[in-house]
């Protein structure tokens, strides 16, 4: 990849409002992503990760402000251009149905489909295909929906976006509920994507530590605005988190990747340490 | 060739085969039977017996209402059940059979399906429509929260509609009112001939056009924000599916009366033994639904012969026991 391409801007927010519901919304929020860049969002509940996800693929519309894709509006995209571009993973997708991985995956290819095309081409189900094998489903493809378990449905959802070969991944805490070694694996996943295929990626994240160890840029969301935008270093600092988060940490590194850290303070351990 | 295009060729002509055999069976059986061998002889050589006058005059187009009816009420149960994906909707417990009643019954009194024979479906479509129009509304504006709170609006809408139905009923003339009633209990005779075809094409058309919307289906099964992000017209395609749902709801009831259960139990089989790819289950739904009405207005016609059982009592009885055990199971 070379200079130009790397700082060429794949997704440009320029500052954005829009209303979710009459108590929630999104203010004034403005940030870059370059190609091959992976964002970070992080915030506490309700702070608007989700909504700004939604806003960017146009689900939620914005009731001020532009987004860029590739320099043009999203809102001149046709629905059907704008999902092969961007393709996202929502957290609260109900996976409880009989239909097998294999055809899920396939309807990823729905963007590329002509308008009375009925049976797949070669071509989805050759994509389809890798798909599965990049994120190691393969086994799995003749098993329903329902019969799979939570780090199982994770992937496949991610298969699906896949299928959609976009070029912006947005994925909402695909970690959730997951143990340590899923979590690594969709996290190492995505790494992988993003070098080999350039991909952008804007992840929502409630694990700071996963999101400084994988993440270029982090945004902080407090309240539907943007806190705090930047590098982990500028980013999870002490004072952001207990400001945000309204939680005590300590700030460490991580001593092979050289990110930050940060630890966990129950008051209670505080004062105990505290009196001794 | 596709494997998966091999696959529902292999299971719509399998299903195709049986609806021809089922066909074949329910012109031969009846209040007077008649062999399979002396069917084909009747059919070619006797025109003038009576036999071909019953075969051709009142076997034949029963079968033909129960092919238009059974296939046009399933499809609208595969329709309504992706778009609200919920399992255990179709248009008899969501109240749109009611509304569509009360729709006929209304023509009916007020003596609107005399001047046009097509009243009486347009007003089955109106009514229909009204209730799917309701339901989405409440729908959209948040009301509907879950499943079992859209089956309770379905069930509060059937009584209120019912109640109306009694209304009119009660206002009445006695003639009117005896018509009404054995409409409602559900039958496949239909001694209008043109309604029999346009009821045939209207059903016929309505497979067509829901094929060709059925991977669309496959995608707003996922719901509407995954369907969204797939590049699919949730909007546009949802009101036109369910406009067809009413149209073919509408129809079928002001024809055949209320026939309850079909739109549930047969897409529900359909999925169990076929998968629930809807390139398939459209499809497949619709020919296993003439089966199955075809099915229960011959137990309906033979059970007590030479008397008849209205086929809504017997799709109402199956269906209602199958629906008890679906939901015992989910």
């Amino acid at each position: 990849m070379n200079n130009t391409e790397q700082n060429q801007i794949v997704l440009s927010v320029n500052q954005l409002s829009c209303r979710q519901s009459s108590q929630f919304q999104l203010r004034d929020i403005s940030f870059d992503i370059p190609k091959g860049c992976c964002v970070g969002i992080i915030g506490p509940n309700g702070s608007g990760k989700t909504t700004l996800l939604k806003a960017i693929t146009g689900f939620i519309p914005a009731k001020s402000g532009q987004i860029l894709y590739c320099n043009h509006s999203i809102e001149l995209y046709n629905k059907q251009a704008l999902s092969k571009e961007i393709a996202i993973v929502l957290q609260s997708t109900e996976l409880d149905q009989s239909m097998h991985v294999e055809d899920y995956i396939l309807l990823g290819r729905n963007p590329y489909r002509k308008r009375w095309q009925f049976w797949e081409s070669e071509q989805d189900i050759q994509i389809a295909e890798t798909a599965m094998k990049i994120t190691q489903i393969e086994p799995l493809r003749y098993r329903q929906l329902n019969a799979l378990s939570g780090g199982e449905k994770q992937l496949v959802r991610i298969a699906r976006a896949m299928a959609q070969e976009p070029n912006l991944f947005l994925l909402d805490e695909p970690t959730n509920h997951l143990d340590i070694s899923h979590q690594l694996q969709i996290l190492t996943l995505l790494n992988r994507l993003k070098h080999k295929k350039h991909m952008s990626i804007m992840i929502v994240l409630h694990d700071l530590n996963l999101a400084s160890e994988f993440c270029d840029q982090l945004i902080l969301m407090q309240n539907g605005k943007i806190f705090k935008m930047g590098g982990a270093k500028d980013v999870l600092t002490y004072q952001n988190i207990e400001t945000v988060y309204h939680t005590l940490v300590i700030e460490g590194e991580n001593p092979i990747s050289k990110k930050p850290y940060v630890f966990l303070v129950s008051e209670d351990n505080l004062k105990k340490s505290k009196i001794q | 060739m596709n494997q998966k295009a091999v696959k529902w060729l292999i299971t719509l002509s399998i299903l195709l085969i049986t609806l021809t055999g089922v066909c074949i069976i329910a012109l031969t059986m009846g209040t007077m039977n008649i062999s399979i061998d002396k069917l084909f002889w009747i059919l070619l050589n006797q025109i003038d017996s009576t036999d071909y006058t019953i075969l051709m005059q009142i076997r034949l187009p029963r079968i033909l209402v129960g092919i238009a009816v059974g296939g046009a009420l399933s499809l609208a149960g595969v329709i309504l059940q992706a778009v609200f994906r919920n399992p255990l909707v179709e248009p008899y417990t969501l109240g749109i059979s009611g509304g569509a009643a009360l729709g006929v019954s209304i023509s009916i009194v007020f003596s609107l399906n005399q001047s046009y024979a097509l009243s009486l479906p347009f007003f089955g479509m109106i009514g229909a429509g009204c209730v799917i129009l309701a339901i989405y509304s409440l729908n959209a504006f948040g009301v509907v929260q879950n499943v079992q709170r859209l089956l309770l609006i379905g069930v509060m809408i059937s009584f209120i509609s019912n109640s109306l139905f009694m209304l009119i009923i009660s206002l009445s003339k006695s003639e009117q009112m005896h018509s009404i009633m054995f409409w409602t209990m559900g039958s496949l005779e239909e001694p209008n001939r043109i309604l029999v075809y346009c009821l045939l094409i209207v059903s016929l058309l309505g497979c067509l056009i829901t094929s060709m919307f059925s991977v669309d289906l496959n995608v707003l099964s996922l719901g509407e924000a995954d369907a969204f992000h797939l590049g699919l017209h949730v909007e546009r395609v949802r009101n036109l599916l369910l406009i067809l749902a009413s149209i073919l709801t509408g129809f079928c009831v002001s024809i055949s009366g209320i026939i309850g259960f079909v739109g549930l139990v047969v897409p529900h089989f359909v999925r169990l033994f076929f998968g629930s790819d809807h390139r398939t289950v459209v499809m497949a739904s619709y020919i296993t639904g003439a089966i199955f009405i075809i099915l229960c207005d011959l137990l309906a016609r033979t059970l007590i012969s030479p008397l008849e059982l209205p086929v809504g009592i017997v799709t109402g009885l199956v269906g209602g026991l199958i629906f008890i055990y679906a939901l015992v199971k989910k």
